[in-house]
């Protein structure tokens, strides 16, 4: 692990520790009371559900034109944090959804593009899991596919809700609700840096590992 | 087909074809291990060893459908991936047989040749045929065929476009001594107009009648190379049971 | 008789070899009807199940011919191209097409056609079904109901095609089509089944109409292109 990194840990630990102080001292909400805190945890995350699959399009689309194995790992990394930046988001979206508005779901554009962005981040895993010998190339070609479709998704379902009565209105929330929320994004951004380094050394250990069983063959 | 008739103009083609110190893995598994080796113009050269042995991948490398993990492949002075252009000089006669089992052998002969841009793929297809031997039975679907007869035409779809590289994989699995003969035939008329053949085998009564230069792996590494191997079977023998100290000539 | 001639220039070469890869397709299929007439009876089976689950007292639950329609042709494409790829696994043909000197994307544009063709000759049997079994009037814009069609079968196949290919030599590869390709054409069923079912309407909004079809030409547009410039690289080993 690189020097920074153990540092770094504490430092992300200590900060998710001292979140909830933070979070409980912020003003309440007037319609909502305290309800909408869980929101300082579902911002970041979606943020992060945002980041991870960008991170993993652009490296696949570099390891099919380069072919290089760091492209290769980085974009199976950032699937996995695809997945889990966006479980988090799909677990405290819908928890906030049914205290807020009684519901726990709603099909608004929103919701439903992240849900099938989160699908296509499971589509990944699946395939590199049970795809057997090549399934990084084909992987790289789904997360190309994924991440082109991303308007396309949103685009598709904002219209198609649109045309259609809304069953729920959601709530604009001012995003500048101040320190809380920054520190909380931080907190969220560190902690996706420090699982995607942990992920990549796994990674490139593997890579070692095989290289030295092939070596030892010769 | 006469000496020269390899020759065309503007198109890539090389008179060798060199493997140097050759190595592929699949994952953990190492399929290849450093292995170098030249075939030039006008010469057969055997890749012999068990089941396993990474005969196949190396036809694959060879025919640029897989790429080496270490080392390099060179067609004269080009590398391997000189795209199309190479392709179209290689013809390759694989384990499975390329061939389409709802077309008949003049269709497959036909598609095959269309898209290697076959000055005329009706023709070529015909005279394909006719050295074949199969005529009579051209136009019936490649399903209804026998092993030796689906041989002779995917062996004819590999030669149409008259490849300076002819690589063939396991070609005398199932065929029965006639067939074989006709075989070991048409291969020296190949190295008599300048192709370079590369077969891989196993069995070793054929390749004795026909090899310039054999090739042995063992469990992807090379274990002797012997130019006008005598007697394959007695050698063979001993390469397989002594260890594996690097090639030896 | 010398050897192969100079490459034509390359235009000409790509459309040669697309059309010699679809007319093999053509006439595999036409010989066989294998996966045409399996296809299509799927396609059927599963419109009669939809019916049968979604119909209650006697009238189809409202928009739900556009969704039936859809669904049932998206699972069909599904199968087709899962068998269609099948057959290339099988006598490794496929490699041999990789070995040939053509340029790959024009593999792809054959295979991609070759499989919109047998889409289109399933809709031309599916359409008239559901107009039949759900009293919809669909035949009443034609023009816009064939560009809606034509143009979501085009992504379906588009990003479903590449997809098989990908899977030939994967292990799981008719589980994993779908796994794959599902979430991917999200936008096409959207745009599909919200064009055909505003199509269906007793007042047609063309707006709308012309809303989804524009978002199905650029997606096609779009991820064609995207294969097109991947194929190569995810078929090279």
């Amino acid at each position: 692990m690189p020097k920074w990194f153990s540092p770094a840990a504490i430092l992300c630990g200590l900060m998710f520790v001292v979140s909830p102080v933070l979070i409980a001292r912020a003003p309440d909400e007037a319609a909502m009371g305290m309800v909408y805190k869980i929101y300082y945890y579902h911002m970041p995350s979606a943020w992060m559900f945002l980041l991870a699959p960008l991170v993993c399009g652009v490296s696949s689309a570099f390891f099919l034109a380069r072919g290089r194995p760091e492209d290769d790992r980085r974009a199976w990394a950032a699937a996995e944090l695809t997945v889990l930046f966006g479980a988090l988001t799909l677990i405290t979206g819908p928890l906030w959804a049914r205290r807020a508005w009684g519901t726990w779901w709603v099909w608004d554009a929103r919701l439903t593009s992240s849900l099938v962005g989160w699908m296509i981040g499971w589509a990944y895993l699946i395939l590199r899991r049970y795809g057997g010998p090549g399934s990084d190339k084909l992987a790289a070609g789904v997360a190309l596919f994924g991440a082109a479709n991303v308007p396309f998704i949103y685009i598709s379902v904002n219209y198609w809700r649109t045309i259609h009565p809304p069953t729920t209105v959601v709530p604009r929330l001012p995003v500048d609700m101040g320190v809380p929320l920054w520190f909380c994004v931080f907190a969220f951004l560190l902690l996706f840096i420090l699982l995607m380094t942990m992920r990549l050394r796994l990674e490139v250990a593997r890579a070692r590992l095989d290289a030295l069983y092939v070596a030892h063959d010769e | 087909m006469s000496p020269g008739a390899h020759q065309s103009a503007g198109a890539l083609d090389f008179a060798v074809v060199t493997l140097e110190e050759v190595s592929r893995s699949f994952g953990r598994r190492r399929a290849l291990s450093r292995v170098s080796a030249r075939a030039a113009q006008g010469e057969i050269l055997g890749v012999l060893g068990p089941n396993g042995a990474g005969k196949s991948t190396l036809i694959g490398i060879l025919a640029t459908l897989l790429r080496p993990t270490a080392g390099r492949v060179r067609y004269g002075d080009a590398a391997a991936d000189a795209g199309a252009e190479l392709r179209a000089r290689i013809g390759v006669l694989g384990h499975d047989l390329f061939l389409y089992p709802e077309l008949t052998a003049r269709e497959n002969l036909e598609f095959f040749a269309g898209l290697h841009a076959v000055d005329d793929p009706r023709a070529a297809a015909h005279d394909a045929l006719k050295r074949a031997g199969l005529d009579a039975r051209a136009d019936d679907p490649v399903s209804s065929f026998s092993r030796g007869m689906r041989q002779r035409v995917a062996l004819e779809r590999a030669l149409i476009h008259r490849p300076r590289l002819v690589l063939l994989d396991e070609p005398f699995t199932g065929l029965d001594d006639a067939s074989a003969s006709a075989l070991v035939a048409r291969l020296r008329g190949l190295r008599e107009s300048g192709a370079i053949v590369i077969v891989a085998t196993h069995d070793l009564e054929l390749a004795e009648q026909l090899l310039d230069h054999a090739l042995f792996l063992r469990e992807g590494r090379p274990a002797a190379s012997i130019p006008r191997p005598g007697r394959l079977r007695a050698v063979y023998q001993e390469v397989m049971t002594n260890p594996p100290d690097g090639a030896r000539s | 008789m010398t050897g192969p001639a100079p490459a034509p220039p390359s235009g000409s070469r790509f459309a040669r070899s697309v059309w010699l890869v679809l007319r093999k397709d053509l006439t595999v299929e036409v010989r066989s009807g294998e996966i045409a007439y399996t296809t299509l009876f799927f396609a059927v089976s599963c419109v009669l199940i939809f019916a049968f689950a979604l119909v209650k007292e006697g009238r189809a639950p409202e928009g739900g011919a556009a969704g039936i329609l859809w669904i049932a042709i998206l699972f069909a494409s599904t199968l087709a191209l899962g068998r269609g790829f099948e057959r290339e696994r099988q006598a490794e043909t496929l490699r041999a097409l990789l070995l040939a000197p053509v340029p790959r994307p024009a593999i792809y544009v054959g295979k991609l056609l070759g499989i919109v063709a047998l889409l289109i000759a399933a809709e031309a049997v599916l359409l008239p079904l559901v107009a039949f079994l759900f009293t919809a009037r669909l035949f009443a814009h034609p023009f816009w109901l064939a560009g809606i069609v034509l143009t979501c079968t085009v992504g379906l196949a588009s990003v479903g095609t590449l997809f098989a290919a990908m899977l030939v030599r994967a292990r799981s590869r008719d589980m994993l089509l779908p796994v794959l390709l599902y979430p991917v054409v999200v936008p096409v069923i959207i745009a599909g089944v919200q064009g055909t079912a505003a199509l269906l309407q007793p007042t047609v909004d063309l707006e709308i109409v012309r809303f989804w079809l524009l978002l199905l030409v650029t997606f096609d547009v779009v991820f064609v292109v995207l294969a097109l410039w991947t194929f190569e690289a995810v078929m090279s080993d």
